[in-house]
């Protein structure tokens, strides 16, 4: 299993959702909680992912009126190094195969 | 209680606090510690210490706990278990350096604590994981946000809902200010 970390994996990820390459079904969901800030998600979305402060945002949003939104897509492995960095900033994720 | 927070100056980040605050963030901080510090000691095993791996973690009982140490598989028990044994001992650790390094600053007996650039994440982490145990205690959801904010002062969660709230004054102050930080601090420039 891929170290956890809570640097940066990269700076810059795939901006569409659509393109899904088959390497790559694996998704992590960042789940709506009463507690965590929305300038907070904000902040880690653009932290950690490297996510601009538009993205970063619409992200939260949909967390916040949706329940839930997929914040990165990768192989498992990235995946669980992804969940552990949230995680690690309190934010409430999960991973999953992307159906 | 006093109300400062965090503030950019100078392109530093800068925390004002009286004795009482930083003794009651220094006391919540110091029982986030005792809650999610590592429930074995690393010499225990130390070759799976050495490792982070931790073959007895299961899902915490504490709601609490539960919440700042989450499955990461919404509906696979076995691979949550997994997940678990591999990162939770790791994530512990995390979740105490932070914290640690914040009673550390706190320690200092002054008004005026700059916080590192480097350390804005763990002093974000710190305040956001006493928030999350906090606020699970007090079963604080988006519906019953507006009836602790007009709870009586003799109900027992009035102090604990009162801190809870001042936390997240210090949080938001402190994310405001790491945008600041993010966007083009200018050299000397004070924006106080």
């Amino acid at each position: 299993m891929a170290p956890v970390s809570t640097a940066p994996v990269e700076l810059e990820r795939p901006e569409s959702d659509a393109v899904v390459a088959p390497d790559r079904p694996w998704i992590t969901i960042v789940w709506n909680d009463p507690v965590n800030l929305m300038s907070y998600v904000t902040y880690v979305f653009m932290t950690y992912f490297g996510y601009t402060k538009e993205k970063a945002e619409k992200l939260m949003w949909d967390v916040h009126h949706e329940g839930r939104a997929v914040v990165s897509h990768g192989t498992r492995e990235e995946m669980e190094v992804d969940v552990a960095a949230m995680h690690s900033y309190g934010l409430w994720a999960t991973l999953q195969k992307d159906d | 209680m006093a109300v400062h927070g965090f503030r950019r100056s100078g392109g530093r980040v800068v925390l004002r606090v009286d004795e009482i605050e930083r003794g009651l963030l220094a006391h919540v901080l110091d029982q986030l510690v005792e809650l999610v510090a590592p429930e074995t000691p690393a010499d225990a095993d130390p070759l799976a210490a050495l490792v982070s791996i931790d073959p007895d973690a299961t899902r915490p009982d504490d709601p609490a706990l539960a919440r700042l140490l989450p499955d990461a598989y919404a509906d696979d028990d076995e691979a949550s278990a997994e997940f678990r044994r591999y990162t939770e001992r790791s994530l512990r650790e995390q979740k105490v350096a932070h914290a640690t390094l914040v009673i550390a600053a706190l320690s200092a007996d002054e008004r005026k604590i700059v916080v590192a650039d480097q350390d804005v994440p763990a002093w974000l982490g710190a305040l956001n994981d006493a928030r999350l145990a906090l606020g699970t205690r007090l079963g604080i959801t988006e519906e019953t946000h507006h009836i602790f904010a007009s709870l009586d002062e003799d109900d027992p969660a009035f102090m604990a809902y009162n801190v809870y709230d001042w936390l997240t004054f210090l949080q938001e102050t402190l994310v405001q200010a790491a945008f600041g930080l993010r966007s083009e601090p200018p050299p000397g420039a004070d924006l106080d």
